[in-house]
């Protein structure tokens, strides 16, 4: 059954339309993240779940109870924010036992639940002291106590690790995991910027763009056959590259012939008869790249820059028009080969073909 | 000379005295004294910078000592003479103060004041402030709230002489009194409740000044506290009480005491509306009716309340100080 459904949900901000058709179903124990470029709505869409933002449009419900408006605290939610909004003027332990209190449990249940969270979390030995004497970290993990005193149904979270410095960062992303591993039945909502944070994380990427949802899917899902253009290059680092060309041959596989260099490359991505001839971008990830001496191509460049990382080597091929630049990430270290020109092409289950910013795979 | 020639005069007098004061200073420290060349320059620019702090702070030092600190310790000693001045009586006018009972129940008067008084402004202060803050009119509503501070004492006793007035075609209450068929009352006479009506024109005076503060204070708090508040449960009165205003509270202190001190000072109210008759007097009402007449008794009243204020005032500069911290 799924847990939360949010039908046909908008918007906006007086005239000021931010999210339209959201249509969306959580299922219990899932972990979605909600990624997009800045100011895309992700924010409002988790206040809106959280009963912060009023909902302008549509339904949301709960275990299919319409909650468009019922108070935040009566949803069975909690919420981690990014500036941890922990009280100031109350220790670790009361900021833990405050909902607890408010909804007027016994001090022995109040006890009961701040101990096993501030164990689950490392923080007994902190209980007695006030937010501004903890760490950054120690306060998120705080923040995360509170939400996890009240049980809630579901979790959300408001990029709750972009204050946190790179390790400290990588440590609290596990611990996350780990909490969600002991919580199989709790559902997690989570914005982030990180791409690491969501594919790791997630068990189903969201990515909003335009005012609404781009693609839903599970991060290989969106890695593998991202369902657009915006999709393909926002998920992914580098991102993909995107070569522009001509269906040649239509069918089971779709040879394009690139506009530049004028070799084929073939995708598993099926076409139709009357696709051939039709203008259309292949992309192809760095890292599915690979040097080939073979007549028949995919793009050939001189190696602009090289960035040596140890494990892999990235090439980067300026383009003569001032385009982005092709990237080729290719396994081991390959530091002559600068100023040098090479031959690309990708094995064909790796070739993504899209027609107007659509990808073929999904037409 | 016009007294409007001599007033212009002297705050030019004054305002470029003081430029030309520093500047001359600082151009006789760094020329002069320690110049920034010869030998030793790193020497004296060092010792320069030592000495220019006191060298800018001498003309305020200077002033408070003289207006300050001497008329302080002069009270000090002339409250330990008798009336005349000629002769030294030791702590005979505070023997007398303490057995004057018109002194007594300016001391309790003056207490109850310091309780009142502070309290009250600053609760209704934090309650505006509160109320105002998502009205579309709430700016409006503060302008008025906060007009009262723009008039003199006086002028403030002068309005609330006619809102006491005892003719119910002029004063509000007896209107009212009136209207139910009452009889009319002189709210300034009526004894021990007169003090409340005369401290209620002090509440109406510093109620702006409490709400302009812990209006800027509440709307520094950081919104997602609230908002987790919220997501936690909590009502709007326990939003306001359990979460707002302890994040406020070094704010809250900080006004409540400033009130305190002001109102251990202020007698501009009780002289204008009773002249500290019908038990209304509180200390520096008494200490006035004093003055002139007997001034060790009048110095000795001063001594009283100074010692009265510094404690608070000791007590507001360390929070105002924390908070800013
Ligand atoms: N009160 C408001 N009035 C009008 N527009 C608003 C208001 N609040 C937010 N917006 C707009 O809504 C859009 C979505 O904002 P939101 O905070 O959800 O973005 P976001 O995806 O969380 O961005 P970021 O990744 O930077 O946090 C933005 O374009 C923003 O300008
Ligand atoms: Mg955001």
């Amino acid at each position: 059954m799924a847990e939360l459904v949010l039908k046909d949900v908008a918007k906006s901000y007086g005239e000021v339309n931010v999210l339209n058709n959201i249509n969306l179903e959580i299922e219990t124990g899932e972990l979605i993240v909600f990624v997009g470029p800045s100011g895309c709505g992700k924010s409002t869409l988790l206040r809106m779940v959280a009963g912060l933002e009023k909902i302008t449009g549509g339904d949301f419900s709960i275990d299919g109870e319409r909650m468009n408006d019922v108070p935040p605290a009566q949803r069975g939610i909690a919420m981690v924010f990014q500036t941890y909004a922990l009280y100031p003027h109350m220790t670790v332990r009361e900021n833990m036992a405050f909902a607890l209190k408010i909804a007027g449990q016994s001090k022995d249940e109040i006890n009961q639940a701040v101990t096993a969270a501030a164990d689950k979390l490392q923080l007994t030995e902190y209980l007695d002291r006030l937010p501004k004497a903890l760490s950054g970290g120690q306060r998120q993990r705080v923040a995360i106590g509170r939400a996890i005193v009240r049980d809630p149904k579901v979790y959300l979270f408001d990029e709750p690790l972009s204050n946190l410095d790179a390790a400290l960062r990588v440590a609290t992303r596990i611990e996350i995991a780990q909490l969600k591993e002991q919580m199989p039945d709790s559902t997690m909502i989570y914005v982030t910027h990180d791409q690491v944070e969501a594919m790791t994380l997630a068990t189903r990427i969201v990515v909003l763009a335009n005012k609404g949802i781009a693609q839903v899917g599970t991060p290989l899902e969106l890695y593998e056959r991202p369902n657009s253009e915006f999709v393909a290059k926002f998920i992914g680092s580098p991102q993909m590259n995107l070569l522009d060309g001509e269906i040649v041959e239509a069918g089971e596989k779709t040879v394009v012939k690139t506009a530049q260099g004028g070799g084929t490359i073939t995708s598993d991505y099926p076409s139709r008869p009357d696709d051939v001839g039709v203008k259309v971008s292949v992309g192809v990830r760095p890292e599915d790249m690979v040097q080939t001496e073979a007549s028949d191509f995919a793009f050939e460049g001189t190696v602009s820059i090289t960035e040596a990382l140890g494990e892999v080597t990235l090439m980067y091929f300026n383009q003569p028009d001032g385009a982005e630049p092709v990237i080729a990430k290719l396994p081991g270290v390959h530091s002559n080969l600068r100023g040098q020109s090479l031959r690309l092409s990708a094995p064909s289950n790796k070739v993504h073909v899209f027609r107007d910013g659509v990808s073929l795979h999904y037409q | 000379m016009s007294p409007l020639l001599q007033g212009a005069l002297t705050i030019l007098v004054g305002v470029f005295g003081c430029v030309g004061y520093f500047y001359a200073a600082n151009l006789v420290l760094d020329k002069f004294i320690f110049p920034a060349k010869g030998p030793h320059t790193g020497r004296n620019i060092n010792r320069a910078n030592a000495v220019r702090p006191w060298l800018f702070l001498f003309p305020a030092i200077f002033a408070l000592s003289l207006y300050l600190v001497y008329p302080v310790i002069g009270s000090l000693i002339r409250s330990l003479h008798n009336r005349a001045g000629d002769e030294f009586i030791g702590l005979g006018n505070y023997a007398f103060l303490f057995s004057d009972p018109t002194f007594l129940t300016a001391l309790f008067n003056n207490a109850l004041w310091a309780l009142v008084v502070p309290a009250s402004a600053t609760f209704l202060g934090l309650v505006v402030a509160q109320l105002t803050d998502r009205l579309s009119w709430g700016n409006i509503a503060k302008s008025l709230i906060f007009m009262p501070m723009a008039i003199s004492f006086v002028g403030a006793s002068l309005i609330w002489k006619f809102v006491y007035a005892g003719d119910p075609d002029i004063g509000i209450i007896n209107a009212i009194r009136d209207n139910f068929g009452w009889e009319l009352v002189d709210p300034v006479q009526l004894p021990f409740w007169n003090n409340f009506f005369l401290m209620a024109i002090l509440i109406w005076i510093q109620t702006g000044f409490a709400m302009v503060i812990l209006s800027a204070a509440l709307r520094g708090i950081p919104e997602e506290t609230v908002e987790a508040a919220i997501i936690d449960g909590a009502g709007p009165l326990q939003l306001f009480f359990k979460i707002k205003v302890p994040q406020i509270m070094g704010t809250i202190v900080v006004v409540w005491t400033t009130i305190t001190i002001l109102v251990l000072k202020v007698f501009d109210i009780v002289y204008t509306m009773t002249g500290g008759n019908f038990g209304t007097d509180i200390l520096p009402s008494y200490m006035m009716s004093f003055m002139f007449r007997d001034d060790g008794r009048a110095t000795a009243v001063a001594v009283v309340i100074m010692i009265v204020v510094l404690p608070v005032m000791i007590w507001n500069i360390r929070q105002a100080r924390q908070e800013m911290r």
